[in-house]
């Protein structure tokens, strides 16, 4: 398969999943505010928890399926993956979303508040990789 | 029906390419060898959802649940831009953001458990500080509904 074809495939599956959790539970499909409520102390752990187990598990199923994994490999050192996890965690925290949340639920449903996000974190998302790549020059 | 969507999440990201941070970094390098790719992704997952909200939006209430949890905030201000502006950051650095990093625990590379343990540290943290009126309005809206 093309790797076209995959990624919008992809990209409909993810709709799909999103659709059916809120048709199902009613929930948005926002992985930082599901799995952060795992340990900022939310009251319904049940259905949170069976969510990101489906989301580890999603490697090792189409490993089955069609023998990849799909997963790469990390491109920078444990001291970068370490910070960036980080920033990761604290910005999706304050911002109250991630690509999920507001880059695919919130513009779905053109809310002006993830349109601005979304917008915000390509830009500083793109402008990291240029710096990256060309002031400080990390292993890429 | 959560962990089938997790599980249909994960497949999605992971056909998508969202789990392999050279793709990720190649879409955000975008003054470089710009890889368009992840364009279709978000694009896909855009239209779908858009589509489906739609439809669901019309019931009444969700199959398994009492109430639809719809986002509230309508408010852009400083914590939420400063916060999407960090996240970026963090996105560009290593190529992940959480979806496809807790996804890619599941191949078992030990960096992956230091950037979701980082990240699991930064939700806490992020969530002590943002004080407990917070937390108190949060409360209030689980009330709500």
């Amino acid at each position: 398969m093309s790797p076209w074809i995959q990624s919008l495939s992809g990209g409909v599956l993810i709709g799909l999943s999103a659709v059916l959790l809120l048709a199902t539970l009613g929930r948005i499909a926002g992985i930082s505010g599901i799995a952060g409520g795992l340990v900022t102390g939310a009251h319904d752990r049940a259905w949170r928890l069976a969510f990101v187990l489906g989301l580890v598990l999603a490697g090792g199923v189409l490993w089955l399926l069609t023998g990849r994994s799909g997963i790469g490999s990390p491109q920078v050192s444990l001291p970068w993956m370490l910070a960036a996890g980080l920033l990761v965690g604290v910005g999706t925290r304050l911002g109250s979303g991630c690509t999920s949340g507001h880059g695919v639920c919130g513009i779905a449903r053109l809310s002006r508040v993830s349109v601005m996000a979304t917008v915000v974190f390509m830009l500083t998302g793109i402008l990291t990789v240029y710096m990256m790549r060309h002031v400080w020059v990390v292993g890429l | 029906m959560a962990l089938l969507s997790g599980l249909l999440f994960g497949v999605g990201l992971t056909l998508g390419g969202m789990t392999q941070p050279k793709v990720v970094l190649g879409f955000l390098n975008v003054f470089g060898h710009w890889n368009p790719r992840l364009v279709l992704v978000m694009g896909g997952a855009v239209l779908t959802t858009a589509i489906g909200y739609r439809w669901v939006g019309k019931k009444r209430k969700p199959l398994l649940a009492e109430a639809f949890h719809w986002p509230t905030r309508k408010d852009i201000e400083w914590r939420l831009l400063g916060g999407a502006a960090l996240f970026g950051m963090g996105w560009g650095m290593a190529g992940y953001c959480p979806g496809p990093a807790l996804v890619s625990i599941g191949g078992g590379q030990p960096d992956l458990w230091a950037f979701v343990v980082a990240m699991a540290g930064g939700w806490w943290l992020a969530a002590q500080w943002s004080g407990s009126t917070d937390v108190r309005r949060e409360r209030e809206e689980q009330h709500d509904e």
